[in-house]
């Protein structure tokens, strides 16, 4: 086949897979946690409620799309598409499958992580627009937050480049033929959720848009389709972390049996309903408490993972 | 690929411009941030896509982040944009223009002097890089990564006891 049409084909579904799963991620997580919590959570529109999130996107399509008009117009409006298309960016690099990758980059680990610091952007400048005290509280938390939670993400990744000795993705994945890492790497692989949690910002580590006291956060002031794309990437961003758990620790589409494509996104799909499952069970913690934790605890233990990973991998190899 | 460079490249002059001119701090930032990922961009093209990463992950990603954020808290009202309008009077530019000059000059050198005086497209991957940084330059890799905490150290001094003295809950 064409290699320039192949790679669109790949872009393409990509792009529509992972859209729909983060769709589809509003009813999953709505009727999880109605399971957890012992209620029965929307199962009115179609089978299950599944059309529920068709009724919720058309709601949201046909709201009215209000700019306050104390605003900072232009990026008011660019601050929700630039969260969306970072972490959508991101999804370049994830190989799905051996060869099913839109972009194979030789430095894909290091991509990630930058698309992962641009997203910031979306949440500050959205918050800072608005000039709403709330919004602006709301952004700053946010920001202090996912720099420092950044910043031990990279960290607990180095150990598994380490072991796999590339920034590659899809050779990480290769490298773990033998032993997944999660089990060489266990306090990187912790180190890495915590750290996911507070990228995505997701409960316990929603203190951005912490409801009981900052109304909604850094998207107090958004509405309509605006609201609809902070949201979305909220799920896009879950998806991701969940896939970036797969491939650093859980051997990516590695498996027996099955073909390779549905062993990852099996993988996935564990670990995204984990998300679920830890905001339901987990209450918030206090915001001085996150950071405190962040560089009195994770920072640590970070260096320490990665100075006991390379004095093995020097001693062995 | 020299289309490619050359519309980075534009991009990036347009944004540099785009920050001086502003009056708006933020804005400012923001074609900042633009600029920075359009020489990061020109990097990945040159052949070298780990100084391409290192650069938004460390700039954009962070140095920038940190810019904004304290633009943020402060938030400059019209007043003190204002006052730089000002300040400026007709022979500030003669200072900066000097070395400004000296460097166009150079620009132009090398731009006249053809494609051959450096090697473009060799290709640098993290392993060759990194081989480069930890072999003959790790002196200098030591004493960025001394100044950087003697930084941090000061940074740590005089910050502390600022800390000490805030009450619970102030506007910290």
């Amino acid at each position: 086949m064409n290699p320039i049409l192949r790679q669109i084909i790949i872009i393409v579904v990509v792009m529509a897979a992972v859209l729909t799963a983060s769709a589809g991620l509003i009813w999953l997580e709505r009727r999880l946690l109605a399971l957890w919590q012992d209620r029965r959570g929307p199962n009115r529109v179609g089978p299950f409620g599944l059309m529920q999130v068709t009724a919720d996107m058309i709601k949201i399509f046909f709201k009215e799309d209000w700019i306050p008009p104390f605003a900072d117009r232009p990026v008011f409006v660019i601050a929700p598409a630039l969260l969306v298309v970072t972490v959508l960016m991101s999804f370049a690099v994830v190989p799905f499958a051996p060869g099913f990758v839109v972009s194979d980059l030789n430095v894909g680990l290091l991509f990630f992580l930058a698309m992962t610091a641009l997203g910031v952007y979306g949440i500050a400048l959205g918050g800072w627009s608005s000039n709403n005290k709330y919004a602006l509280l709301g952004a700053i938390r946010a920001t202090a937050q996912m720099l420092s939670y950044e910043v031990f993400m990279g960290l607990a990744l180095m150990g598994v480049v380490i072991l796999a000795g590339s920034f590659n993705l899809s050779d990480i994945v290769e490298a773990q033929k033998n032993l997944w890492f999660c089990i060489p790497q266990f306090p990187g692989l912790v180190i890495f959720i915590i750290a996911g949690f507070a990228e995505t910002h997701r409960l316990p580590f929603d203190l951005p848009e912490a409801e009981s006291e900052l109304v909604a956060g850094f998207h107090s002031e958004y509405s309509g389709i605006k609201f609809g794309l902070f949201f979305v990437g909220e799920y896009l961003g879950v998806t991701l972390i969940s896939a970036m758990i797969v491939i650093f620790f859980f051997g990516g589409w590695l498996g027996p049996f099955l073909p390779p494509i549905l062993w990852f996104v099996i993988k996935t799909f564990v670990f995204i309903c984990g998300f679920i499952l830890l905001r339901a069970s987990l209450p918030r913690p206090r915001y001085d408490q996150l950071m405190s934790f962040a560089w009195k605890v994770l920072l640590p233990l970070a260096l320490l993972n990665l100075i006991i990973t390379g004095g093995i991998v020097l001693a062995v190899g | 690929m020299n289309v490619l460079f050359y519309i980075a490249a534009a991009v990036a002059v347009i944004c540099t411009i785009m920050v001086i001119t502003n009056y708006n701090a933020v804005h400012a930032l923001l074609y900042l941030i633009v600029s920075l990922l359009s020489v990061a961009l020109i990097f990945f093209l040159l052949g070298a896509p780990f100084a391409a990463a290192l650069e938004v992950i460390v700039y954009a990603g962070a140095i920038m982040v940190l810019f904004v954020f304290v633009v943020m808290m402060l938030n400059p009202e019209s007043q003190t944009i204002r006052s730089p309008k000002q300040l400026l009077h007709p022979w500030m530019w003669f200072g900066p223009a000097v070395p400004a000059a000296i460097l166009l000059g150079e620009l132009i050198y090398v731009l006249t002097a053809g494609s051959s005086t450096f090697p473009v497209n060799a290709g640098v991957g993290p392993h060759a890089l990194s081989r480069t940084l930890f072999g003959p330059y790790v002196l200098g890799v030591e004493l960025a990564s001394i100044l950087l905490m003697t930084g941090l150290v000061g940074a740590y001094h005089l910050a502390r006891p600022e800390a000490f003295r805030a009450p619970e809950g102030d506007d910290r």
